[in-house]
């Protein structure tokens, strides 16, 4: 942007910052007036925004390292649910009750369906990123579409156009519930409910956000990725091998896209083969409100657009949701080009 | 450049013509095929089928061809990536179907209005690129991939609008008997139905659903916009939208107005978009939010990135081929399987059997499958598009060249 960066602050910067605090006045004047509805749709939304943000951190190493929107990326997220369901399925669990080979199971298929998608979305790579990697720009824009047709198909060929159960592993069951003293059995409008799962969403999305971040940061092949994102020729020069760096970014992004697939099916139960559409759309849009190629940014994206999402849900009306998420991102875009914690870097 | 010395004693006006070099043009040469099937195509599938089928779908095609050759502009000769055109095509069909059928009666506003049609479509056209231009002032200054996002987030939100301001504009339900355009003369003949001989003018004509009334004027309007795109083309802002594509910086310092030109192709391309959506609302009688998600978007620039961006004839010939796809050759797989595994013995498989649907039901799930097959192949096999622009393809023959001196260079260092 060309505005005016004196004293720091810029006008477009200023515009941004009066819609933020608008937004903040009026969420609080609701948590005033009714803090137990505030609560519990706080919670949803977090709980949603964690799994935008697993999805958007794939989204923005692809788009950080080869500048491709992978339009497939929300279609390798449906698919390990799909996958999870499958696996689980071996086993013979008990649904709604929470016993030692739920834990056991879960313990052994949460890597399996990680390490299942990352072996999968680097086959994509290969097979229709890589042949087009100095090609015309919009050209592996289109194999990303059609990779995420040959998905989506595949999915549908699976299992049919019917949503699919996914078996519930995961206690139901109650964290916390009540608010401030209150007994729900006697004021139910007074009540929170805040699950097991709820907890466990965010715990494992943490985690997951956690170890990518150390591994970025402090191994190896995360400063090749970081090296490649900034500057491929340059790096090549410095003995990276480009391939297998580019290839590891989209081993690590479906890790983390599998394993929010599995979470959402343990979450939500349900899933269907065109899910991966509007989700991957949600969080490629937290994205880029991060800041598009920022790895904290998509982060953060996903919770803010997932509490928006909730928020929206919640108080305007769940119809005018995708308008109000798609107008934050024009906004945002409009006032502040680069996303919440994207940096100024000048054009290549 | 000579002309060969046979065309030379033919006389001056075969020499103004010059057929022979025209014909070895491949872009002209294609307009060529394209304009005389465009010519034939009702006589030929009437004889052909005895119905009028083949016509409405390519009048529909043709709705296509138009977005495609609108997107072409933004997409192809300006370099703006624009993944919500589908939001323009809706919009110009909304103005049309608001103004021309008795949907406002029902509003807030209680009263019908009809519009004549040709003078929505043109307003159709208008309003769209208004809104092109609304959208593109302040998002244009961003760069690359933020105006995509930006466009993503408009065509999403536009049809949701449509749907939401169901007051005004049916939302779900839809707008329907949306008014058909009329004309004061038109003439029937034996393209226009089977068993017709003579060719007869018809005063006060309704177009009515007519396949072969609206094809011929989507001809028209393909025709008249590949007409103003190739002189846009060739214009100083034609040349003005490749240097910002080739270069925003250099183009700038040229002296190049970036803005107002990006602006310009960002409302030229929403007009076609308009226009075309003017036509779908008329040619359908019913417009509906459905019609103009995200999906529409897509196909379109599938269509113009496969057919060869920046070039009108690839543009075209892209559109075509993958609305046959999508609308022929997919839609007619699982009546086709089914018939060739009856014929060598296999009918035992076209039986629904517990959990296989059946042959021809397994044939239509794998359908979506094979499209986004073909456009992985496709893309892979000709990443430049079916027909790409000269121009484009002598640059990345020249990149090639230079890339192999280079690799040359290095293996004798």
């Amino acid at each position: 942007m060309r505005t005016a960066r004196l004293g720091g602050l810029g006008v477009a910067d200023l515009g941004f910052y009066i819609l933020c605090a608008i937004a903040v006045v009026l969420l609080a004047i609701q948590a005033i007036s009714s803090p137990a509805d505030f609560l519990q749709i706080l919670v949803f939304g977090l709980a949603d925004g964690a799994i935008y943000a697993l999805i958007a951190l794939g989204y923005t190493m692809v788009y950080g390292i080869i500048e491709l929107i992978n339009f497939a990326h929300g279609d390798v997220f449906t698919l390990g649910a799909y996958v999870a369901t499958t696996l689980i399925g071996f086993f013979a669990v008990s649904e709604d009750a929470f016993t030692t080979l739920n834990l056991v199971v879960l313990l052994l298929v949460f890597p399996a369906v990680m390490l299942i998608m990352g072996g999968i979305n680097v086959t994509i790579e290969r097979i229709a990123y890589r042949p087009l990697r100095n090609a015309p720009r919009l050209a592996p824009l289109i194999t990303a579409i059609g990779m995420s047709f040959v998905l989506e198909g595949f999915m549908f060929l699976w299992h049919g156009p019917a949503t699919v159960h996914v078996p519930n592993l995961l206690p139901h069951g109650p964290g916390f519930e009540g608010y401030l003293g209150f007994d729900c059995a006697v004021n139910s409008n007074n009540c929170v409910f805040i699950g097991f799962k709820d907890v466990f969403v965010l715990v494992a999305a943490a985690i997951l956000v956690t170890l990518l971040a150390l591994f970025i940061n402090r191994s190896k092949l995360g400063k090749a990725m970081r090296a490649t994102a900034q500057d491929r020729d340059a790096s090549q020069l410095m003995g990276i091998n480009i391939n297998r760096t580019i290839a590891a970014t989209f081993f690590i992004g479906a890790l983390l896209a599998g394993a929010g697939g599995m979470i959402w099916g343990l979450y939500f139960n349900t899933v269907s083969y065109n899910l991966g559409f509007r989700t991957g759309l949600i969080a490629f849009t937290s994205a880029v409100f991060g800041g598009i190629g920022n790895i904290p940014g998509a982060a953060l994206g996903g919770m803010v657009i997932g509490l928006v999402a909730a928020f929206s849900d919640g108080y305007i009306g769940s119809k005018w949701t995708q308008v109000v998420i798609f107008g934050i991102l024009i906004g945002v875009l409009v006032f502040r080009p680069t996303g919440l914690l994207g940096m100024r870097v000048p054009e290549k | 450049m000579s002309v060969p010395a046979t065309a030379q004693k033919r006389g001056p006006m075969w020499n103004r013509l010059r057929l022979r070099e025209r014909i070895r043009d491949r872009d002209t040469a294609i307009f060529g095929i394209l304009f005389i099937t465009a010519v034939v195509w009702p006589m030929a599938t009437i004889y052909a089928t005895d119905s009028t089928f083949l016509i409405a779908q390519a009048g529909h095609a043709g709705t296509y061809v138009l977005l495609a050759i609108g997107l072409n502009v933004v997409v192809g000769f300006a370099g703006l990536l624009d993944l919500g055109y589908a939001a323009f095509f809706a919009i110009g069909a909304y103005t049309y179907a608001l103004f021309a059928s008795n949907q406002l009666a029902s509003s807030p506003l209680h009263h019908e209005f009809h519009m004549p049609f040709w003078l929505m479509l043109f307003v159709g056209m208008v309003v769209a690129a208004v809104c092109g231009a609304i959208l593109g002032f302040p998002t244009l200054r961003l760069r690359g991939d933020y105006l995509a996002i930006v466009t993503l987030g408009f065509g999403e939100i536009v049809p949701q609008l449509f749907y939401n301001f169901d007051q005004w504009t049916g939302g779900i339900n839809a707008i329907g008997n949306i008014d058909q355009p009329s004309l004061p003369y038109w003439i029937t003949g034996p393209w226009a139905e089977a068993g017709i001989t003579t060719i007869k003018l018809v005063p006060n004509f309704s177009f009515a659903y007519d396949p072969v009334a609206f094809y011929v004027l989507i001809v028209i309007l393909v025709i008249l916009a590949v007409i103003l795109v190739r002189n846009l083309h060739s214009s100083r802002l034609g040349r003005a939208w490749m240097a910002i594509r080739e270069d925003e910086v250099a183009a700038a310092a040229m002296g190049i107005n970036t803005v107002t030109t990006k602006l310009l192709a960002f409302a030229i391309g929403a007009s076609f978009s308009g226009f075309a959506g003017a036509y779908y609302g008329a040619s359908f009688g019913i417009v509906s939010p459905d019609s103009f998600l995200f999906t529409v978007s897509i196909t379109v620039l599938v269509m113009i990135v496969l057919g060869g961006m920046g070039n009108i004839t690839g543009v075209i010939v892209g559109a075509l081929a993958i609305y046959f796809v999508l609308n022929n050759l997919l839609p007619a797989l699982p009546a086709q399987v089914e018939s060739l595994a009856d014929s060598v013995g296999l009918g035992s498989l076209n039986v629904q059997n517990g959990d296989w649907p059946g042959l021809a039901g397994e044939t239509q799930r794998i359908a979506f499958l094979l499209y986004g097959l073909i456009l992985v192949v496709m893309m892979l096999l000709r990443p430049q598009g079916l027909v790409p622009s000269r121009v484009r393809e002598q640059e990345l023959k020249h990149d090639a060249v230079l890339e192999e001196e280079t690799a040359v260079e290095q293996a004798h260092a």
